[in-house]
C-alpha cells in the first residue's frame, strides 16, 4: 500500500448531525415568526433583527480575532443568538439599542464565560434583560399592527388590569408585543419543525407550558379562555420552544428536563400573577438557567443494572 | 412496538446489504500459519509444540494457561517453523506458534467423528468444549467451558443466542443462521441438555427477516426452544442489553455476570462451534470471517482457517476497488483500525471493513454545547458528559462516582456527538487507568 492509512480509536462511523446543523434548523424554525413579525410590524423590524444578528456575530468575530482563538462564526450560533435577541426587540426601538444588545449577548454572557458551551444564561435573554432595565421605557414601548398606534399595552397587560381581550387574534398574531412573540402559530409551525427533526424534544417546552397553565387556572382564573389567553398572550411560546430549549443552558438530564420545566412555568406564574410586570417568561427562564447545575446533580439517572429490575421476576 | 429492546441506543448506517446476500465461501491457506497463544481473555495459553514438530489438524498445540484461558488448536497439517512473536489485530505483539501448511489437512485421530451428544454427561460436554478451545467467538474471547459452568447452575432459566449481530456491515452470523440454521440449534440443544430447567431463546435483530423466519419454521416443534425478534437498534448485541430486551427487564451492572441474572449468552459462531465440537468432534478450527467496506472489490463472507492472513483473506474478496483510508478489523462502532494486514485470523476476528473514506478525521471536535444526545443514547444510563468532563481533569475518583466503570465502550455518545468529541476514546483510557489503579492497590 503506498498511501499513509488513518489509525483511531473506535467507533469509525459518526453521525452527519454536526452543531451546525442543529443551529441552522434553530434558525430556520425562527423564520415563520419572523415573517409573521415583519409583515405585521413593518420593514423597520427586520431591520432590527438583522441588526441583531449582525451585532452578534461581529461581536463574536472581533472578540475571536483579538483574543487569538479559531473564528467560530459559521457554527451558527451567535445567528442565533441573533436572531432571538432581535425577535425579542419592541418594534419600535431605536436602533442602537439592539445593537449594544448583540454586543452585550455576545461579549459578556458568552465569550467571557468561555464561549459556546460554557455560558451559564442564554446570552440572548441576558441581553434582553440587560435592556429592559437599562432602558424600561424603549423596550416596552410596543405598537397595536391594527390600529397602528404607537404605545399601546399588550394583551398581558390588558389582562392584568382587568380589560378586554381576543385570544383568537392573539393565535394568530394580531396583538402587539415584541417582533417575534405576537403569532402562536407561527411559532408553534416553528416548534413542529425542530420537534419533527428532533433539534428539540417536547419534554421541557410541554412541561413548562402545562405546568403554567395550571398554575394560572388555579391562582388566577378558573376560565380556559383565561388560561389560552395567557399561554398564547405573551412570550411563552417563543420562550418554551425556542428559549428554554437552548441546549448549553438547559439540564442535560431527561428527568432534569422535566424538572426544569416545571421550574419554569412555576416561575413564570408566580412573576406574571403575583409580580409587578404582566410578562415573566425572560425572567423565569434567566433564574431557571442558574439552577441547572444544582437540577443535574438530583436528577442523574440511575445506571443500567445498578438498581433497576435485578433478575427480573424472579 | 411490541418487539423487545433496551432503553437508549442509535441507528447507524447499516451497510450490510452489500455483502448479505452473497453464500459464505471456504478458502484454503496459502502462506504460513499463526497462532497467537493469546486470542481469548485471560492467561495466555502454554505451547506444546517446539520448532521441527510435525502437527496435524485439530491438534492441541497450546495449552490453557489457567482456568480462565483457552486451547488452541492448529487448522492445519504441517511443521511448527518457530515460536515467535507476531503482531496481532488489536496492535499488540503476541508470542506465537508459526506453522508451515503441508496442504494435506491430515488430522488427527477421530476427528470428525460423529457423537450423539445425549449420551454425554454435563462434565463431558464442559469437557469437550474446553479441549476444542471454544471462546465467545462475538469478540469477547471469555472461554465458552467457563461460561457453561456457573456457580448457579440450578437457577439458570434462559440460554440466549446472541443473532442480534447490531454491528453495522458484519453479516457473518446472518449468513451462518441462513446457511446453517441446524447447526445452531443443535449446538443449542447441547448447551440445553446442560441446563435442563433453562429455555433457549434466539434473539435475532428484525432487519434480518429471512433468519427469523427460517429458525421459527425450524423451532416450531421444539418445545423449549424459541425466537425472539428484536428491534433494530445499535448496540442490541450488547449482551447486558439483550438480556434486557429477551428476558423483558432483567439488569446486571458490569460487575456481575449474565449468570447472575439466570442467563448464559453465547454468540451464533460460539453456539455452532459448540456442535461442530460435541457432535462432530470439530474443534475450532475455523471462522467466518466479512470482508466489506466500500474499498473491498468483492465484499462477502468467507469461511478461513484460524491463522491465516488477513492479506489472504482480503485477496479472495478481490482486494481493494479503491485505496482505503481506514481499515477496521470488525464492524466500524467497535472494531479496532488496523495499520498492517501482516496479521492473522483469530478466534475473536469477525470482519475486515474498509472504508475510503475516514468519517473521524472529516469531523473536526468542536466545543459541548451540551445538547444531551450522548445521554439519551447511552445505554448503560449512564452520562457521558459529565464522565467526559471527569475525563479531561483525569480525575479517576469521579470518573468512577459517575458510574465510568459502566460503560461498554459501545461508541453510540461518541457516533451521536453533534460536536464530534471523542468521547468513547477518552473512556476506554479513563477505564483502563482506574482498572490500573485498582491493581496497584490491590
Amino acid at each position: 500500500m503506498s498511501k499513509l492509512i488513518n489509525v483511531s480509536s473506535s467507533p469509525h462511523v459518526r453521525n452527519n448531525v454536526a452543531t451546525k446543523n442543529l443551529m441552522y434548523d434553530v434558525a430556520i424554525a425562527m423564520l415563520p415568526a419572523t415573517v409573521w413579525g415583519v409583515m405585521q410590524f413593518g420593514i423597520y423590524s427586520l431591520v432590527v433583527i438583522v441588526a441583531t444578528v449582525l451585532s452578534c456575530i461581529l461581536s463574536e468575530y472581533v472578540y475571536e480575532t483579538l483574543m487569538h482563538k479559531p473564528i467560530t462564526i459559521s457554527d451558527g450560533s451567535a445567528l442565533v443568538t441573533g436572531m432571538i435577541l432581535g425577535l425579542n426587540m419592541p418594534p419600535t426601538i431605536p436602533l442602537w439599542m439592539p445593537v449594544l444588545g448583540g454586543v452585550f449577548a455576545i461579549i459578556v454572557v458568552k465569550q467571557l464565560y468561555g464561549g459556546l458551551g460554557q455560558n451559564f444564561m442564554n446570552p440572548a435573554l441576558a441581553a434582553r434583560c440587560f435592556l429592559l432595565i437599562s432602558f424600561a421605557g424603549s423596550m416596552t414601548r410596543f405598537t397595536d399592527p391594527v390600529a397602528d398606534v404607537i404605545a399601546s399595552a399588550t394583551p398581558l397587560a390588558t389582562i392584568k388590569a382587568g380589560g378586554e381581550y381576543d385570544v383568537a387574534a392573539m393565535f394568530i398574531g394580531r396583538i402587539p408585543g415584541t417582533i417575534g412573540e405576537v403569532s402562536a402559530i407561527a411559532l408553534l409551525i416553528g416548534a413542529a419543525y425542530l420537534l419533527y427533526k428532533k433539534v428539540i424534544t417536547i419534554r421541557i417546552p410541554g412541561t413548562y407550558i402545562l405546568t403554567f397553565a395550571v398554575f394560572a387556572f388555579i391562582f388566577g382564573q378558573q376560565n380556559i379562555n383565561y388560561v389560552l389567553a395567557e399561554v398564547f398572550g405573551g412570550g411563552l411560546i417563543f420562550g418554551a420552544f425556542f428559549m428554554a430549549t437552548d441546549y448549553v443552558t438547559s439540564p442535560i438530564t431527561p428527568k432534569g428536563q422535566i424538572v426544569f420545566g416545571v421550574c419554569l412555568g412555576i416561575l413564570t406564574g408566580l412573576f406574571r400573577l403575583f409580580g409587578g410586570s404582566a410578562e415573566g417568561v425572560s425572567y423565569a427562564i434567566i433564574f431557571c438557567n442558574i439552577l441547572v447545575p444544582l437540577i443535574e446533580r438530583v436528577t442523574l439517572p440511575v445506571a443500567f443494572g445498578k438498581g433497576g429490575k435485578k433478575n427480573g421476576g424472579k | 412496538m411490541g418487539l423487545s429492546t433496551f432503553i437508549g441506543g442509535v441507528h447507524p448506517f447499516e451497510g450490510k446489504e452489500l455483502s448479505s446476500d452473497k453464500p459464505i465461501q471456504v478458502i484454503e491457506p496459502k502462506g504460513e500459519m499463526v497462532f497467537p497463544v493469546a486470542q481469548h481473555i485471560g492467561a495466555p495459553a502454554k505451547p506444546l509444540v517446539a520448532k521441527g514438530d510435525t502437527v496435524l489438524v485439530g491438534q492441541k498445540i497450546a495449552e490453557a494457561g489457567g482456568f480462565i484461558s483457552a486451547n488452541v488448536i492448529c487448522s492445519v497439517s504441517g511443521t511448527v517453523k518457530g515460536i515467535e512473536p507476531r503482531l496481532v489485530a488489536n496492535g499488540a505483539i503476541v508470542q506465537s506458534i508459526i506453522v508451515e501448511n503441508d496442504g494435506a489437512y491430515k488430522a488427527v485421530e477421530g476427528f470428525g467423528q460423529k457423537r450423539d451428544y445425549t449420551k454425554l454427561s454435563k462434565e463431558e460436554i464442559r469437557e469437550i468444549v474446553k479441549e476444542a478451545g471454544i471462546v465467545g467467538l462475538g469478540g469477547a474471547g471469555f472461554p465458552t467451558n467457563v461460561k457453561l459452568a456457573p456457580k448457579n447452575e440450578e437457577e439458570i432459566d434462559y440460554i440466549i443466542v446472541n443473532a442480534a449481530e447490531c454491528e453495522p456491515y458484519l453479516t457473518s452470523d446472518y449468513r451462518l443462521m441462513m446457511e446453517q440454521p441446524e447447526r445452531l440449534i443443535g449446538g443449542l440443544k447441547v448447551i440445553l441438555h446442560i441446563f435442563p430447567k433453562a429455555k433457549g431463546v434466539i434473539g435475532i435483530e428484525e432487519n434480518k427477516p429471512e433468519a427469523i423466519q427460517k429458525l421459527s419454521e425450524l423451532v416450531k416443534d421444539e418445545p423449549r426452544i424459541e425466537v425472539c425478534p428484536l428491534k433494530t437498534k445499535y448496540p442490541q448485541g450488547g449482551e447486558r442489553f439483550l438480556i434486557y430486551a429477551v428476558t423483558g427487564g432483567r439488569e446486571i451492572s458490569s460487575a456481575m455476570l449474565p449468570a447472575d441474572a439466570g442467563c448464559i449468552v453465547d454468540n451464533v459462531d460460539t453456539v455452532i462451534s459448540i456442535y461442530n465440537a460435541v457432535c462432530e468432534s470439530t474443534p475450532l478450527i475455523r471462522k467466518i470471517i466479512t470482508v466489506t467496506g466500500d474499498a473491498v472489490a468483492n465484499p462477502q463472507n468467507f469461511e478461513v482457517r484460524l491463522g491465516t492472513n488477513y492479506q489472504e483473506v482480503l485477496a479472495a474478496a478481490g482486494g481493494f476497488k479503491t485505496e482505503p483510508e481506514k481499515m477496521v478489523s470488525g464492524g466500524p462502532m467497535m472494531g479496532q483500525a488496523l495499520f498492517s494486514l501482516d496479521i492473522p485470523v483469530m478466534k475473536t476476528s469477525s470482519a475486515l471493513t474498509c472504508f475510503t473514506k475516514d468519517e473521524v478525521a472529516a469531523n473536526e471536535e468542536t466545543p459541548c454545547i451540551r445538547c444531551g444526545r450522548c445521554v439519551s443514547v447511552c445505554p448503560e444510563h449512564i452520562v457521558p458528559v459529565m464522565m467526559m468532563a471527569a475525563a479531561e481533569r483525569n480525575d479517576l475518583e469521579q470518573f468512577e462516582k459517575m458510574n465510568g466503570m459502566e460503560c461498554c465502550e459501545c461508541g453510540s455518545c461518541t457516533f451521536i456527538c453533534p460536536a464530534h468529541r471523542p468521547l468513547t476514546q477518552a473512556f476506554k483510557e479513563m477505564r483502563k487507568s482506574v482498572m490500573a489503579a485498582r491493581r496497584k492497590k490491590a
